[in-house]
């Protein structure tokens, strides 16, 4: 068992928004907690709410249109009953965040080591000589060359790989103990995804600091998260740890999802037969569904599933799933 | 989820797990439909659009909202102030205002109305040939600089030096004074729609170049081209009153409500009245277009609110 | 042998830089190098690369969507990188596109049906009105759409499903070739494996040739019978599929294999992680382009560029370690990047 002390703890979030068109139920009673020093990775398609699970975190939903329901407990605090000031206070400094896209994400106007001194003066009260030293020294951390001179340059003069370096660097520029990645590779290509994966593993090793990685890439979930939650249609359908969830999916939804993406070397295993499909489109956020989210595009699903909402049950060590007809542990052919 | 609602057939197997739906945080929203819904989707386009249909009505109708002969001289009645006989004053002619400020919401509206339409329609042309053609909009793009480097009042205000003051002429003079920002807009929207993969398709499937102007290009161009429109139509109205206001637009035996402004400019000091209903009446016609045209830019497209 | 439907000698595109007060040309952006491949009926060629290498350039001009700076097209035995556009317009029929975007490929203010009926019209392959129709609800068939979303308008369609219609635009001019610009690439997983699917079909079913251009090495993987890798506008290694992804012969492609996530937890596997970014194509650096990030880098390769050369299986690649005793080459004599074991 894990024995690391409970971070994170998120409870029966709700993350809700107002449209002209009626009520977007983009997370609806979502549950999880992250681990001190632990890798979480929240995976789904677009439109499942790992996004906006994340953004709900730092409570960084307008509200209105939005409206965010339920506990998120960090280190014992209810992150949504604080002030604003208190969660200016958390933003950056003990939970930070990195964002897909890095140049929107950067000032355009700053140099690369005001950017990285600006968390650093407003959290830590650096002076600007301190600020601009504890930049280089950033910089150096997630490998960009030639810190002391790219630490003057404005991100503009980066290439896209090199922005999402400084864009971890300003992250973990004060030591957080959390750090949210919303999709941080999704916009790179894959020779520089690599070394930004690296990065990643080699600084969580390094920094300490909890991980949850949001994204859509099953590739990426494998090769840095610990364990793993899938999301689909505002909802938790299966949570379980990394090596288990791939080797036996529960959830008919994660078991079509893996189906779905053809393996590198399938050319040399011969397994290049069709891919599976999930049949049919995600449903609408805004009606209520009754039964199972996923019963619309199931192979298994009955009456059953479609009036009664399963629960998350215990299928195996740490390997939840909400489905009527997943198997336990032991009843699995395998 | 009580057992009431379970479709026949079914039963809950003992020990199920059982999710506990939460419930909502937010009151549902119902969609509104008709005029209701409308106004509640796009309140600026709702309430621009309503005043200016009041300022259509009220100019097409003027001769039967209790009006007299606008024109009508009636040296005895001088410079009255409102009153129940007339409602807005006379002028120093003793002609009504009242009467004149209806009346004169027609040359304002026909005036912005037919820039609109023919700028539109002149920028249309231009910023698609220039938009296809490399050679051509090299030329046109220059002349159109050079036309933008003087302010369009200036332009118009030149352009009405060498003819006769009458409404046709400045409704041209206003729309040459326009046609370089439509042209530009024009031509800024096709060169991006013609980097659109549907435009590069059509190529592909063999479309002629006409058909794809008129069916790929022109239709996707008419959305942000309305709402220059508008803004062209609100910037015509106040060029026109401009133009009367200095003696270079509509004669001054048309009431217009630069004229009438024009007038009241002498006795600003002691009757205020004259000048002031017109004003009024030209800022809330204006006011009126600029909503529409800012409603319907959202309606249309969010994004455009950044171009735009 | 088989038939070739399409064949490109030693293409280039070289956009240029306008600048300075006149607009004259102050350089080139050396989009597409010298790039030389064909494509046989019922064959996939796939094009794979990173961003900025050049291959939807490649997929434009074989389209003809612009004019070419020079080299060869020859498509069914007909050479059009010199056709004018009049000339061109009836063999556009041959070689038809799939892009990328799916809320972009279509034009908002047409319906369905109209956008369906515009190629069937264009090459006149209905001769009545009725025809159209029958070969537009044809299409949806084949696509797997209902008939009468026909009288819809594109925004009324998930992505996937617009995907589908772009897809039954092109098989609408019954087309030789599709060209698939990253066809799959902006969908989600679920979705992308349906189009995924839905191709591979509609190629067995009509017999189609098709020049997928992706990122995706494992869709890639999945989809094609050939591939060839592109880097800097030029092609560095062309091989069967199996070739390609079990002895790579180029150090990009092994370097690029090796980066490709797995979703296999614990997968154990050299990763070859290419050092800094790729240089720009306005000035490509002299000798092998890729030497700047080669981890097998040796003086030659700073100043000559390779040649594709063939190993005499097939297997084209550009790369100097070639010349080298079989003993000494880096590239052979070790599992290939594709190979792993689960944990």
């Amino acid at each position: 068992m894990d024995n690391r002390p409970v971070l994170l703890e998120v409870e029966n979030l709700q993350t809700h928004f107002r449209t002209m068109d009626g009520v977007n139920r983009a997370v609806d009673g979502v549950s999880f907690h992250v681990r001190s020093g632990e890798t979480l990775a929240i995976v789904g398609e677009s439109g499942c709410g790992k996004s906006v699970t994340a953004m709900s975190i730092l409570r960084l939903i307008p509200e209105p249109p939005g409206k965010i329901a339920g506990s998120i407990r960090f280190q014992g605090r209810d992150l949504l009953g604080l002030s604003d000031k208190e969660m200016r206070d958390i933003r950056g400094n003990e939970i930070s965040m990195i964002f897909q896209e890095p140049m929107t994400s950067l000032n355009p106007v700053l140099t690369n080591g005001q950017q990285i001194g600006e968390t650093l003066r407003l959290h830590q009260g650096l002076s600007k000589s301190q600020a601009e030293e504890r930049a280089v020294e950033m910089l150096r951390l997630v490998g960009i060359p030639e810190p002391g001179r790219r630490v003057r340059e404005y991100p503009h003069q980066l290439s896209g790989g090199m922005r999402q370096r400084v864009m971890i660097a300003i992250a973990l520029a004060c030591n957080p103990k959390l750090l949210i990645a919303d999709e941080p590779t999704t916009a790179l290509d894959v020779t520089i995804q690599a070394q930004i994966l690296d990065l990643m593993r080699d600084l969580k090793t390094r920094v300490g600091a909890a991980i949850v990685i949001i994204t859509h890439d099953l590739g990426v979930v494998a090769e840095v998260a610990e364990r793993v939650v899938v999301m689909y249609a505002g909802r938790k359908v299966e949570e379980a740890p990394v090596a288990d969830l791939f080797r036996t999916p529960r959830h008919p939804y994660t078991q079509g999802l893996l189906g779905s993406v053809p393996k590198l070397g399938s050319s040399l295993t011969g397994q290049t037969s069709r891919l599976s499909e999930i049949p049919g489109l995600v449903p609408s956020l805004k009606q209520k569904i009754p039964g199972c989210v996923f019963a619309s595009r199931c192979p298994k699903a009955s009456d059953l599933c479609r009036a009664v909402p399963p629960g998350l049950a215990l299928k195996a060590p740490g390997h939840f799933a909400a489905c009527h007809y997943a198997e336990a542990e032991g009843s699995v052919a395998a | 989820m009580s057992a009431t609602s379970l479709p026949p057939g079914v039963t809950i197997p003992p020990g199920l797990a059982i999710a506990k739906l939460p419930g909502d945080i937010l009151p549902e929203v119902k969609p509104k439909r008709g005029a209701i819904g409308f106004l509640r989707r796009h309140p600026t386009m709702a309430i621009g659009g309503g005043l200016l249909l009041v300022m259509v009505l009220v100019a097409v109708f003027a001769p039967f909202l209790w009006t007299k002969d606008p024109t009508a001289l009636a040296p005895a009645l001088r410079t009255r102030e409102p009153s129940a006989d007339f409602w807005f004053g006379t002028d120093m002619l003793g002609r009504d205002v009242y009467s004149r400020v209806l009346y004169g919401a027609r040359v304002s509206l026909i005036v912005g109305f037919s820039v609109a339409i023919l700028a539109s329609i002149a920028g249309l042309v231009i910023g698609l040939v220039s938009g296809f053609n490399r050679l051509a909009d090299s030329i046109i793009m220059r002349v159109m600089d050079g036309m933008m480097s003087i302010p369009p009042i200036l332009l118009a205000i030149a352009l009405m030096a060498l003819t006769r003051g009458s409404v046709r002429n400045v409704i041209i003079a206003i729309t040459i004074a326009e046609i370089p920002r439509v042209s530009r807009l024009v031509r800024g929207v096709v060169l991006s729609l013609r980097e659109q993969p549907y435009v590069e398709a059509a190529v592909a499937s063999g479309t002629r170049t006409w058909k794809i102007i008129f069916k790929h290009i022109l239709p996707n161009t008419l959305a942000p081209l309305t709402v220059q429109a508008t803004y062209i139509c609100a910037a015509a109205m106040i060029t026109e009153a401009i133009l009367s206001f200095i003696g270079a637009g509509t004669p001054p035996i048309i009431p217009s409500w630069g004229n009438i402004m024009a007038e009241g400019r002498a006795l600003w000091q002691v009757k205020p009245y004259i000048v002031f209903f017109p004003a009024v009446f030209l800022s809330i016609t204006v006011l009126a277009v600029n909503l529409l045209g800012d409603g319907l830019r959202d309606a249309i497209d969010p994004r455009l609110a950044k171009r735009i | 042998m088989s038939q070739r439907v399409l064949e490109v000698t030693d293409l280039k595109k070289h956009f240029p830089i306008r600048g300075g007060l006149f607009g004259s040309t102050i350089g080139y952006v050396y989009a597409v190098d010298g790039v030389s491949f064909h494509i046989d009926k019922g064959e996939t060629l796939s094009l794979v690369g990173e961003s900025g290498c050049g291959k939807s350039t490649v997929g434009k001009a074989v389209l003809r969507l612009f004019p070419l700076t020079s080299g060869q097209v020859v498509l069914n035995g007909q050479r059009i990188d010199d056709m004018s556009a009049g000339a061109l317009r009836p063999l556009r029929r041959q070689i038809q596109v799939v892009f990328q975007d799916p809320f972009s490929s279509l034009n908002p203010r047409m319906k369905v049906r109209d956008i369906l009926a515009e190629p069937i019209r264009n090459f006149g392959l209905a001769r009545s009105e009725a025809e159209v129709d029958e070969k537009v609800g044809s299409l949806m068939d084949k696509v797997r759409l209902p008939r009468d979303a026909v009288n819809r308008w594109p925004h009324e369609f998930s992505g996937g499903q617009r995907q589908r219609i772009c897809i039954a635009r092109a098989l609408a001019a019954e087309p030789d070739v599709i060209v698939c610009d990253e066809a799959v690439s902006a969908l989600d997983v679920s979705v992308k494996a349906q189009i995924v699917n839905l191709l591979q079909d509609l190629q067995s079913e009509l017999g189609l040739a098709m020049l997928f251009i992706s990122h995706d090495l494992a869709i890639v993987e999945h989809m094609t019978h050939r591939v060839a890798v592109m880097y800097l506008g030029q092609i560095v290694e062309v091989a069967e599929r199996r070739a390609l992804f079990g002895a790579p012969r180029h150090p990009y492609t092994e370097a690029l294999l090796s980066a490709v996530p797995i979703p296999e937890p614990g997968a154990a596997r050299e990763r070859i992680v290419l050092q800094g970014d790729v240089p720009s194509p306005i000035k490509p650096p002299p000798g092998c382009r890729f030497h700047t990030r080669c981890p097998y880098s040796m003086e030659r390769c700073r100043k000559e560029a390779p040649r594709l050369r063939d190993d005499g299986t097939g297997h084209l690649a550009a790369c100097h370690l070639h010349d080298l005793p079989a003993a000494e080459n880096p590239l052979l004599n070790k599992a290939p990047p594709t190979a792993f074991r689960a944990a």
